[in-house]
């Protein structure tokens, strides 16, 4: 079985954002980078499908140079070899346009993917993905186990769960809960050193979107204390001041 | 429940900068391994005096055993900067924590890779590597500590055995270490190291109680009574003071790195505790007075992040020296005791509980000022280091 999990590089969860140039650019001025940590559980969970000599796990990353660290760690996590498309991953069209031509040609039985980054959480690379490749796409699947070359997924749905049994080739996004991420250990850490990591460069994708601006969420307002003997004050702050009933 | 672990690493310095990737990755890694695996369970540890064993294979899987050794033994066949950020990252945790890995890497494997035989280090160091046997390291006796050159423990040939009588006190990993690196003397009145291994007849390790310091680690003693040991557990290549004060090497530098982690965690409790708690209307960081503690402590750690930081890129390329890595051990503990007791004081009556972490590293703390070589000690062999003349005795 050859799984291709995709993974991105995103700003640590620590990071205090700011922006660049007139607020239409991400300034990563001291940003310290990370593997996507959704992208971690999908990464862990094609490891272990594939743990025993099942398969082979490939991960690959759209993103210049400075994203082979979080490529490197991949590796280090147990992920077999490596790909980087060597562009900036402008939109989810782009990435998907970009991992779809990789793709199609590499004979992946199964495309993981993280159910989205935590930078622009825009989740809708799976399914462009999918599309392209004109692969069935199941999307914020819990579970999967296989037999022979099907899969058999539980999907979480309101109220209930979806199970869904699918033949490869097929794309998943995955939720949290599929497996537990994995930290690289010495031995990975050593054996990621010469593990390949192939550069590919990438093809010519239409534009379909560009950044207008930035901006802060609004701060946080002071609370206003009103007396648990108030609620008429409570009822009228609510609808003239913070105009929410 | 166990409050989750904020920890974020001052870095002031941008002294990330100064690492590789792969130190990155590592120290990421131990890091993230730190708060998965021992943030949330060793209050209750220390609190209850117990070791928790159950850590011991993840630090193998870490890397914490013998990150230096090489690989064909087991080891990671790191460089010294990669074994600092390990220490330190341990040591974050807890020191006991780091205490055992110390032990183990630098006092038990190092000595049977740098003076073992082919024969020794193919026994022992795979399985000390992945945490399968654990070590300990008998140096200090009851009446000979800053003085290890007085040792009475000694061994008297027997055919192909020796005859070994003596005990060894403070002994970290005692209770429960599978094999001992041992130093006493020879016939001739010569320090050798030998491997004494658990369930040799005669040979007992009572447990130290009672300790205020160092309760998430064991510590004992060893006692020989006429303990027959196989010549060839003798370590061949090494005589006299300099093989252990050359294990020492290896645990002071380690030390140095996990001490200023111990530090890195008081200075972020209290950093984290300042803005978040409300005095006179507004949160106590925005004091003169608390500002000035956390001022003074950043200033401290990343002079001993830097100091660290050159010491192991000379210590991997084989240059730093024993009285470098003095200073630097002499120096990181004093940082993070001062970063301790500060730390304490701002966080009032909180930093006296065990919801922070504070008073458990300043207690931790006492133990590492004192061990492998005390703070005094110090003192004397940079002095003599700068004079050429020897105030020891």
């Amino acid at each position: 079985m050859k799984i291709l999990v995709c993974i991105s590089n995103v700003p640590d969860t620590t990071t205090k954002v700011s922006f660049n140039n007139n607020n239409t650019e991400f300034n990563t001025n001291g940003v310290q980078f990370i593997l996507n940590p959704y992208d971690e559980i999908a990464l862990a969970r094609a490891i272990e499908l594939t743990e025993g000599g099942k398969g082979t796990v490939t991960v690959i990353n759209v993103g210049l140079v400075d994203t082979e660290p979080t490529i490197r760690k991949a590796l280090a996590i147990g992920a077999d070899d490596a790909i980087r498309i060597n562009a900036a991953p402008s939109d989810s069209y782009f990435v998907a346009k970009q991992l779809a031509e990789v793709a199609k040609s590499g004979g992946y039985d199964i495309i993981m993917c993280g159910r989205e980054s935590i930078d622009y959480n825009g989740a809708q690379v799976p399914s462009m993905l999918a599309e392209v490749l004109d692969y069935p796409s199941i999307s914020l699947i819990k579970k999967i186990e296989f037999t022979g070359n099907e899969a058999q997924i539980d999907r979480e749905i309101e109220g209930g769960k979806e199970v869904i049994t699918v033949s490869t080739p097929f794309v998943v996004s995955t939720a949290e809960g599929v497996a537990e991420p994995k930290i690289p250990n010495m031995r990975g850490i050593m054996s990621a050193r010469t593990k390949p990591l192939q550069v590919v460069e990438p093809v010519a994708v239409e534009t379909l979107s560009s950044f207008t601006s930035f901006e802060m969420p609004t701060p946080r307002g002071n609370v206003k204390l009103i007396s648990a003997d108030e609620p008429a004050k409570l009822v009228e702050a609510l609808n003239a001041e913070a105009k929410v009933i | 429940m166990a409050k989750t672990d904020l920890f974020e690493a001052p870095d002031y310095y941008l002294i990330d900068e100064l690492l590789t990737e792969e130190h990155k990755l590592v120290r990421n890694s131990v890091r993230d391994w730190v708060k998965k695996e021992v943030s949330p369970i060793i209050e209750d540890y220390a609190q209850r005096a117990e070791f928790p064993k159950h850590l011991v294979k993840g630090l193998g899987e870490i890397g914490a055993f013998g990150p230096t050794i090489p690989v064909q033994y087991g080891g990671g066949g790191m460089d010294y900067i990669s074994y600092g950020l390990i220490m330190q990252e341990v040591e974050r945790g807890d020191s006991g924590i780091r205490s055992t890995a110390s032990v183990q890497g630098s006092l038990v494997m190092w000595p049977i890779y740098a003076y073992g035989s082919e024969a020794q280090r193919n026994k022992y160091l795979p399985k000390l590597a992945s945490g399968e046997f654990m070590g300990c390291f008998g140096l200090t006796e009851p009446n000979h500590g800053s003085n290890p050159s007085g040792m009475l423990t000694n061994y008297k040939e027997d055919g192909d055995h020796v005859i070994l009588n003596g005990a060894k006190m403070w002994i970290s990993n005692a209770p429960f270490a599978d094999i001992a690196v041992v130093w006493a003397k020879n016939e001739e009145g010569k320090i050798k190291g030998i491997i004494v291994e658990r369930g040799m007849e005669g040979f007992t390790t009572p447990e130290t109680h009672n300790k205020w310091s160092l309760r998430a680690s064991a510590t004992g003693e060893l006692v020989f009574d006429n303990v027959r040991v196989p010549k060839e557990n003798i370590l061949p290549n090494v005589e006299g003071l300099k093989g252990p004060l050359g294990c020492l090497n290896q645990a002071r530098y380690g030390i140095a790195w996990g001490a200023m982690g111990a530090a890195m965690d008081c200075y972020d409790t209290a950093l984290r505790y300042s803005k978040e708690r409300i005095q006179f209307d507004r949160p106590i960081g925005g004091f003169q007075l608390q500002q000035k503690k956390l001022a003074e402590m950043i200033t401290e750690i990343t002079k001993g992040q830097l100091l660290n930081w050159r010491l192991g890129v000379l210590k991997s390329e084989d240059r730093a020296t024993a009285a470098q890595i003095s200073m630097a051990k002499r120096n990181s503990v004093e940082v993070a005791l001062n970063t301790a007791r500060e730390a304490r004081q701002m966080l009032g009556g909180m930093g006296i509980t065990g919801e922070y972490p504070i008073m458990r590293h300043m207690m931790n703390l006492e133990s590492v000022v004192t061990y492998e070589g005390t703070h005094d000690i110090h003192l004397l062999i940079t002095g003599m280091d700068v004079t050429g003349l020897n105030a020891f005795k």
